[in-house]
């Protein structure tokens, strides 16, 4: 468990994170979230002790950082894959830091094999791959096989393979019941992954709400129909107050509606359908007109915490978000189950 | 298709217990943390190989010059010579005492350092310690076999065991300490070019400014620099009196002084560390 309380950060002028407060909780995974520059990597580095607060506390299981005399039995740190020394050894860069922590040295051996780089061990970590870099960062995380976990954007340059890896892997860990906090400035990404979601944008706490929640409230839903007798399906749809809107392709989107009342009304006008379905806007999309409105209204931003009321109980996303891109056009439509076509 | 599986609920009240036993940490863990991160870089071996190899090499070519002159030493004992091997010497042990520090922040390493072990005194202290111990072991030993050659080789006073103590202890506590220094820089300035520029031109620079103070009302001043320049306090070190002139420290007390200067240095990286970010 990890409570941010107030945490602030002043460089100068420039508040780079402002009064955040949240908690990150046991057994799931939360995934924080900020356009670049937002202050994420500012917070994470503050909730580690690496960076001083200007105002604010972050305790972790209700202590301050600097009270743990071996950190890394509690809380596992991936900032940046090339926090190490290149001229020493993968072992020996790990080695190191067990020992600092008390931590035997058999361990160093364990999680090389976790993170597969057993092969290269012996290895100068200088000569490394961004991949590879990442995995020793993340041995160096797991090495006090610690209760909390975090991630500063992790597949950051890693491929597809390393990606499924990694996300696999935070699951599992999660799984386990440890604290997973990790940093994306990927929605697609967090929506995979996340069962929590903590969104910020200039520093300021934006969103703090169960995934399910955040795609509930921040992605726009629609219904798009298809008809043969488009014009007449039109007008009945203006005659009866909806606002409709063309898609092109020969469909039409209505904002506000259900599918049940749509069908009906079709139905009631005696009129073909070849689509009827629910849809709903990318969270993509909803992160960046959130984000987007943070930059544009500055203290405005924390409107958006309507029903942010953080839940114990772990979000289930609804399916359909893995087909995504995530750099997809701004309308995706939901597959499976959730679609609710004729 | 990767579809997000429903995640179990969290076991109450924390989830994760490690097997791994938590057995608390103090100064002895840094203490082995830090002796495997100098002797797992190859910096160390090349400045320490190199300081040995120059010691040696410029100890002894001294020592038979002086045997081929068949120079006449007067009462002095042949140990002074030792100095002309240690100073270019010193310049290894800087390096080696800026990088100890510097390079962790060159790479990134001292993030993850200090997530591991948050207080920043005990890795200062525990850098500072083994940092010490490596050179001061390395010099003593090398300073002890360079001056049992250079009394064997050349005719001179016999030493006292005074002289014997500074050339050998001596010596390895002022190279240490020159390279405590020097990691007090590097903690400061974070940067080791910088760092490094930083200590040969305390090193060097008062020497060299001193020579081109012609102006006689800057007197006082070169004769200041003179005298406390670190070159000269390495000659103080090899004599029982003020080698320049009436006044000056002589002897131990070189090597005093520049326990003082070190000390302002460590001491200003220790606060600022404390309270600097990272």
């Amino acid at each position: 468990m990890i409570e941010l309380d107030g945490l602030t950060k002043r460089y100068g002028t420039k508040t780079a994170v402002d009064h955040l407060s949240f908690q990150v909780r046991p057994g799931m995974i939360t995934g924080f979230l900020g356009p670049n520059g937002a202050g994420k990597s500012t917070t994470m580095r503050m909730m580690l002790d690496l960076d001083n607060p200007t105002s604010g506390t972050v305790r972790i299981d209700g202590r301050h950082y600097r009270e743990l005399d071996e950190p890394l039995k509690y809380i596992g740190a991936l900032l940046d894959a090339k926090a190490m020394h290149g001229g020493r050894s993968a072992y020996n860069n790990l080695l190191c830091l067990a020992q600092s922590n008390r931590i035997p040295e058999r361990r160093v051996g364990e999680v090389l094999d976790l993170v597969g780089l057993t092969a290269v061990a012996r290895k100068k970590s200088k000569g490394f791959s961004l991949g590879m870099g990442q995995r020793l960062g993340i041995a160096s995380a797991l090495l006090g096989d610690p209760e909390i976990l975090m991630f500063d954007e992790p597949v950051n340059g890693l491929d597809p393979e390393g990606i499924h890896w990694i996300r696999n892997l935070m699951k599992s860990l999660a799984a386990e019941g440890r604290t997973i906090f990790v940093s994306s400035h990927l929605m697609s990404e967090m929506a995979l992954t996340a069962d929590h979601l903590i969104v910020i944008g200039q520093g300021k706490l934006l969103a703090d709400m169960s995934m399910a929640d955040f795609i509930q409230q921040n992605s726009r839903s629609f219904v798009r129909l298809r008809s043969p007798q488009q014009e007449r399906l039109r007008d009945v749809l203006h005659a009866d107050g909806f606002v409709v809107v063309e898609a092109g392709n020969g469909t039409l989107e209505v904002d506000g509606a259900t599918t049940e009342k749509l069908g009906e009304l079709a139905a009631a006008h005696q009129l073909t359908l070849h689509e009827l379905s629910s849809q709903r806007a990318s969270l993509e999309e909803a992160f960046m007109q959130m984000t987007a409105g943070a930059v544009e209204y500055h203290a405005h931003g924390t409107d958006v915490h309507g029903g942010g009321v953080p839940e114990g109980g772990p979000a289930a996303p609804g399916p359909g978000w893995g087909a995504q891109s995530g750099w997809g056009p701004a309308r995706t439509p939901e597959a499976g189950p959730n679609s609710e076509g004729v | 298709m990767t579809a997000p599986t429903p995640t179990p609920t969290p076991p109450p009240p924390y989830g994760y217990v490690s097997p791994i036993p938590v057995r608390r940490a103090h100064l002895g863990d840094a203490l082995a943390s830090e002796w495997t991160k100098i002797r797992s870089v190859r910096s160390t071996v090349w400045t320490l190989g190199t300081m040995v190899l120059l010691m040696l090499v410029i100890g002894l070519g001294v020592a038979a010059i002086a045997a081929g002159e068949g120079g006449n030493m007067g009462e002095e004992s042949a140990l002074p010579l030792g100095f002309f091997g240690m100073l270019p010497a010193s310049i290894c042990v800087i390096t080696l005492g800026v990088l100890t520090i510097s390079s962790e922040y060159g790479t990134g390493m001292i993030r993850t350092t200090l997530t591991a072990c948050p207080s920043r005194a005990r890795v200062l202290t525990a850098k500072a310690i083994v940092f010490f111990l490596l050179v001061f072991t390395v010099t003593l030993v090398v300073a002890f076999v360079v001056a049992t050659a250079q009394v064997a080789m050349v005719e001179a006073a016999e030493p006292t065991g005074a002289e014997w103590a500074r050339a050998t202890v001596g010596a390895a506590g002022f190279m240490a300490v020159l390279g405590l220094l020097s990691m007090g820089v590097g903690a400061l300035v974070r940067h080791s070019a910088g760092a490094i520029t930083v200590m040969i031109g305390v090193l060097l620079l008062p020497l060299v400014a001193a020579l081109f103070m012609f102006a006689p009302a800057l007197k006082g001043v070169q004769e200041a620099l003179f005298t406390y320049s670190v070159p000269s306090q390495m000659i103080a070190l090899y004599s029982a009196q003020p080698p320049f002139g009436d006044s000056g420290p002589a002897g131990w007390e070189a090597l005093f002084t520049l326990v003082g200067v070190a000390a302002v240095a460590v001491g200003g990286a220790y606060a600022l560390l404390n309270s600097r970010d990272v």
